[in-house]
């Protein structure tokens, strides 16, 4: 590799990058030592091992992840807008849709996912953390570096360009020589790893952890969701970390697995993926699921609607999940006994989807609805899913999906699956979930903004594409010629982003107006909530419950407050809480892990193995290591309480 | 209630709107048999979607207008109900119903179309190569070769062996039927049949590199007069491919139509390249790696 | 973690006395599945592609059966003398179980030498990774294993130099117990590897 080649150039746009990255790095390291911050980001949340505090730096990076891939749609929808565009040439808009494809997914909705039931679900099974506060720590690390090890991509040796699926053999050193699918696979690699720790820790809290009382079938709806996405995690990012560790042996190495001689199979790949890559999309949208439910009782103020249908449900969904990868290619000709069995597992999705659905609309039904912010994320979610989920019906018609197949029609369905999914979950929950998170409650003048902007924005958008996709549109195309009639509704999908851009913008400018102005919450429990993190303070103190709630029911905290009027807490009954200690170990490790893989994405081996070293030395000092975490004493519990509680 | 109606209100200017944009083109103007069997098999599952929404969305306008909070139900407690047996178990079956009455005929059409439309007419045999980014078409029979368009004849299944020379493609001509995949080292096939001469549009669906938007090609459907005369036309006029034009074609980048009166399967057939047990089949093996297509595209530009 | 973690149950064996111990011990059998899941990856890659080998050898023309053995007896029996191992752990007999660990570390040093032997012996015959699809698929199968066991090597003598600095605790017993389930997981796997890869590859 040449130094001139090292570094991304030609491009306006990525000049400008460069200058915004630049000063943004200069902006931080001025403001923190101006501010003198450095010893509180080091003490307070790079070396924390607090699932609050770990949950919320998820999230962070989960809206600046939605803000890059946001921009990356916008490049798009403006190339696409009219036809025979210059705006961005084909390769530019290649390496576009494959970094808002896998950021998006991975960068943006897992950690927003994973963010959220770190800070809600020790608190909703009243524990003081995860089974493994360090790994935890440790995982978020790994997830940050993989995903900035794949964005600095673009800026240093150019981005991956062959899809978010990266199909072989296109994907494979024979038609992409850059370092660009090197990032891809290497730094999937790394934050896979960590998410693979998260759910194995996140299903031994669950298992474990739970207050005394809170039998599985008294488990609120979110953490059920999460159990079960801790299984598909456990099941299904081992298939990635091979899939991804063969791509790496191809194209660094020079291994024969999905090439096109020499015995390699690039059907090898496809299958690879997308084993892991359909449970992977339900890994994002259980927990979504479990939002909802959470959100819509509370809202309606009345018990989720058959709750065993739904925990039936969210296990039957992740069962088939494992079953229906091959109807993501069923134009790859396997023959229509294959295709027809795919076929039908695949719409047999939709069955406890459909339970689930009038699940929540009989949780409305007689209830008394509050429109909050949080809820108008979540009752939007029903219609506009119930439009992706017929249309993935549609194309799990294997006969039909022939004609739907690549085209905007796919597009239009996943988006509003993985959108009015996802994304409105992601929402709701942080809606919901802010005062748990900071103690203030964002503003819901501003949040109702967002929320029309945003949902009209994302039907103008996605809408049109299933016309377009019948009129033969097809996916990733940088530009079209002009007569095909495919223009005005291009020019509709444009407007459509740039709402849901406007939206963006307002929810950031809520995120900054209600810090500085938002309503305080001293009560913990802003919303007459259901569940035991309302039984905690707001923000909750690190330890979150100063002794162990006692569960009766399911709605746990709803059940608490009819009985005796909310969790009471006897000053005699309080004990010492022991803690688990900081360590800066995760965040170094991980830094190794960086450093390690930049060497695999350049084949800068010795690099490589000095990245490598340091993660053994990290491995060998946490083996020797001798602490047990420290003791917080009486005294000191009723001291916080006080000052956590004084607004009750 | 508020949000109910505003979504009817905005429903119905986009729906108008949409309706205006959308031409009855593409998968909507079906030309062919398998084409329809498809827009049937699109149209039927379209019914009973519509049904599920309508259904779906009126439920949910009720219940948001009549339980949401207002003054008047300030003392109004909602009911600690846990669920409905009867009911859960309705809206399981249906469901599955219509699951069921989607899958019989969807796994019919699945069967249908791995098989020609009609058995009166002998089917014609065209192998399509994919190829960074043009397409291929040899007629083994009629010994001729074309380049980004094909000839067919009108009213007779063609079957169309399809296989790439580099990146996986997609062989879609939406007007016809629906698509399959071009893989190297592979053969799939695809039948299509036009019902009457024509011009359709033809493109790859799957994303294979950087001109991947241009890999467009004509299917011109004629009498079977017609079609016989173009053959014959073809083979007196057009020049012959050699291995060295062969190459050049095959390096990666965009072509104009060609036309040449031989095929290039007399020395290599890109479908059996690397497949099992392949010791002793290595020369065409080594026209893949001196043929030069995997000059991909480079990155940054 | 509550008060509950260092809640001491006397009634259990000593790596399980502890709520902490409780909790590692239930993440790695977790841990386990997805390294099945992991393994089971690999094998499928290898059963789809093991007959793909291009122009190098096949699995029939190139494995080498006495090493095999030899690897695949060193193996079993290390798996053997770890359970002792943990055994003597269970007698409360420090001695024994050092020496055992040592026997097992040994063992499987063994093995490594004689896989590391016929990867060598193999790439002398021209037969790399990057020869063919097959090739690829079994070194990085089998080397995936070899990964392992040289990792639970080290983890071992880690191990032993904490029992010796610290004695038999609920800690080190714990850890201890953790490494036998990781040493005997690897035993499994190669079975798979010596029946799937080896003996089939033998046959047919």
């Amino acid at each position: 590799m040449k130094w001139s080649e090292f570094f991304v150039t030609g491009e306006p746009l990525i000049y400008a990058a460069d200058v915004a990255i630049v000063l943004t790095m200069i902006g931080i390291v001025f403001v923190l030592t101006y501010f003198k911050k450095w010893k509180w980001l080091w003490d307070e949340w790079l070396t924390t091992v607090d699932h609050k505090k770990i949950g919320v730096m998820y999230i962070i990076c989960a809206v600046l992840m939605l803000f890059r891939g946001g921009v990356d749609a916008l490049l798009m929808r403006a190339q696409l807008t009219a036809p025979n565009m210059k705006f961005l040439d084909a390769q530019h808009y290649n390496e576009i849709f494959t970094t808002h494809g896998t950021i998006m997914i991975l960068f943006m909705a897992m950690p927003f996912i994973i963010g959220l039931m770190n800070i809600v679900v020790p608190l909703q099974i009243g524990a003081r953390d995860v089974a493994f506060p360090y790994l935890n720590a440790l995982s978020f690390w790994l997830f940050f570096f993989g995903a900035l090890l794949f964005n600095i991509s673009f800026v240093i040796g150019g981005s991956p360009d062959a899809g978010w699926t990266a199909y072989f053999p296109l994907a494979g050193n024979e038609f992409s020589h850059g370092v660009g699918n090197n990032y891809y696979a290497v730094a999937l690699q790394i934050s896979g790893i960590g998410t693979l720790m998260t759910g194995i820790n996140f299903l031994v809290t669950i298992l474990k952890m739970r207050a005394p009382g809170m039998t599985l079938m008294r488990m609120p709806m979110f953490t059920w969701t999460i159990l079960i996405t801790c299984v598909l995690i456990i099941f299904a990012f081992p298939v990635l970390t091979v899939a991804l560790a063969l791509m790496t042996f191809d194209r660094v190495f020079g291994t024969q697995f999905f090439t096109m001689a020499n015995g390699g199979m690039s059907m090898l790949w496809a299958n690879l993926f997308w084993i892991w890559g359909h449970p992977e999309v339900y890994i994002v949208i259980l927990p979504s699921f479990g939002i909802f439910s959470e959100v819509v009782s509370t809202f309606a103020q009345k018990r989720l609607f058959g709750y065993k249908a739904m925990v039936g449900s969210i296990v039957g969904i992740a069962f088939l999940s494992f079953i229906v990868w091959v109807h993501h290619f069923f134009t790859m000709g396997a023959g229509p006994a294959v295709n027809s069995a795919f076929s039908i597992t695949t719409m047999a999705i939709a069955i406890p989807t459909g339970v689930k659905v009038f699940n929540w609309l009989f949780t409305i039904r007689k209830g008394k609805i509050r429109f909050t912010t949080a809820m108008l994320w979540s009752l939007a979610f029903i219609p506009n899913f119930v439009i992706g989920g017929v249309t993935g019906v549609m194309l799990a018609m294997a006969a039909a999906d022939y004609q739907y197949h690549n085209s905007y029609f796919l597009i239009a369905h996943f988006h509003y699956v993985l959108i009015a999914g996802t994304v409105f979950a992601c929402f709701a929950g942080l809606h919901y979930w802010y005062p748990k998170m900071f103690g203030h409650i964002l503003n819901e003048r501003l949040g109702k903004w967002t929320f029309w902007l945003f949902m009209i924005g994302f039907n103008v958008c996605f809408f049109p594409m299933y016309f377009l996709g019948l009129m033969g549109m097809t996916r990733r195309m940088y530009t079209y010629s002009d007569g095909l009639g495919w223009t005005p509704l291009n020019v509709v999908a444009t407007v459509g982003a740039v709402l849901m851009g406007i939206g963006f913008i307002v929810l950031c400018y809520n995120i900054y107006y209600s810090a500085r102005y938002g309503e305080r919450d001293m009560t913990g429990d802003p919303w007459n909530g259901r569940t035991l993190e309302w039984a905690t303070a707001s923000p909750p103190v690190h330890y979150n419950f100063p002794v162990t709630p006692v569960v009766e029911d399911i709605d746990a905290y709803w059940v608490m407050k009819k009985k005796y009027g909310g969790f009471h807490v006897k000053e005699e009954d309080l004990k010492p809480i022991h803690m688990p200690s900081n360590s800066g170990r995760p965040f170094w490790m991980s830094v190794a892990f960086f450093v390690a893989g930049f060497g695999l994405v350049f084949k800068w081996f010795a690099l490589a193995i000095a990245g490598a070293l340091f993660i053994v030395l990290g491995l060998i000092l946490r083996s020797f290591e001798d602490d047990d975490g420290y003791y917080i004493p009486v005294d000191e519990i009723k001291r916080m309480e006080r000052a956590a509680r004084k607004g009750a | 209630m508020k949000r109910a109606k505003w979504r009817a209100l905005l429903m119905v200017p986009l729906f108008l709107f949409l309706g205006g944009c959308v031409e009855r083109t593409a998968v909507l103007n079906p030309q062919g048999p398998v084409a329809r069997t498809q827009y049937d098999l699109i149209m039927w599952s379209i019914g009973f979607m519509l049904l599920i929404i309508v259904v779906v969305f009126t439920l949910f306008a009720v219940f948001l207008i009549r339980y949401r909070e207002k003054p008047e139900n300030a003392d109004y407690e909602p009911p600690d109900e846990e669920g409905n047996t009867l009911l859960e178990i309705v809206w399981t079956a249906i469901p599955i119903l219509i699951v069921a009455a989607l899958a019989v005929p969807t796994v019919k059409a699945t069967f249908a179309l791995e098989k020609p439309p009609t058995e009166k007419v002998k089917p014609i045999t065209i192998h399509v190569t994919a190829a960074n980014w043009k397409w291929i078409f040899s007629y083994p029979e009629e010994n001729i070769e074309t380049v980004n368009y094909v000839h067919i004849p009108a009213g007779v299944p063609v079957k169309f062996k399809l296989t790439s020379v580099g990146p996986m493609n997609s062989f879609w001509v939406p007007e016809l039927g629906g698509q399959k995949y071009a893989m190297d080292g592979m053969e799939t096939e695809l039948i299509l049949q036009a019902d009457k001469p024509g011009s359709y549009m033809g493109r790859s669906a799957n994303f294979s590199g950087e001109k991947f938007a241009h890999m467009e090609f004509e299917v011109v459907a004629q009498t079977g007069a017609d079609f016989r005369k173009w053959v014959k036309e073809v083979k007196q006029t057009a020049p012959k491919l050699d291995e060295k034009t062969y190459t050049q074609i095959l390096k990666p980048g965009l072509v104009g139509r060609m036309t040449f009166s031989n095929t290039h399967l007399e020395w290599i057939d890109h479908a059996k390249q690397n497949s099992h047990h392949e010791n002793g089949h290595s020369k065409g093996r080594e026209h893949q790696r001196d043929d030069g297509m995997s000059e991909g595209h480079h990155h940054g530009e | 973690m509550g008060e509950a973690a260092h809640r001491y149950d006397e009634t259990m064996p000593l790596e399980y006395r502890t709520q902490e111990s409780r909790l590692n011990i239930l993440g790695f059998w977790i841990f386990l599945g997805a390294e099945v899941a992991l393994f089971a990856t690999l094998f499928a890659t290898y059963l789809v592609l093991f007959q793909r080998t291009g122009s190098g050898p096949t699995a029939g023309e190139l494995f080498e059966v006495k090493d095999v053995l030899i690897e695949t007896l060193l193996l079993l029996t290390s798996s053997f003398t770890c359970g002792l191992a943990i055994f003597e752990m269970r007698r409360g007999r420090m001695s024994g179980l050092i020496a055992w660990l040592l026997v097992t570390l040994l063992l499987g040093a063994g093995f490594i030498t004689f896989e590391l032997r016929e990867f060598i012996h193999y790439v002398h015959e021209g037969a790399t990774m990057q020869t063919s699809a097959f090739l690829s698929s079994f070194f990085v199968l089998v080397g995936t294993h070899g990964a392992h066991v040289s990792l639970g090597i080290a983890w071992m003598i880690l191990i032993i130099i904490q029992l010796l600095q610290r004695g038999l605790t609920a800690k080190t017993a714990r850890k201890v117990f953790i490494v036998s389930l990781y040493w005997h997981f690897l035993d499994v796997v190669w079975i798979f590897i010596f029946t799937l890869v080896y003996l089939l590859g033998m046959v047919i």
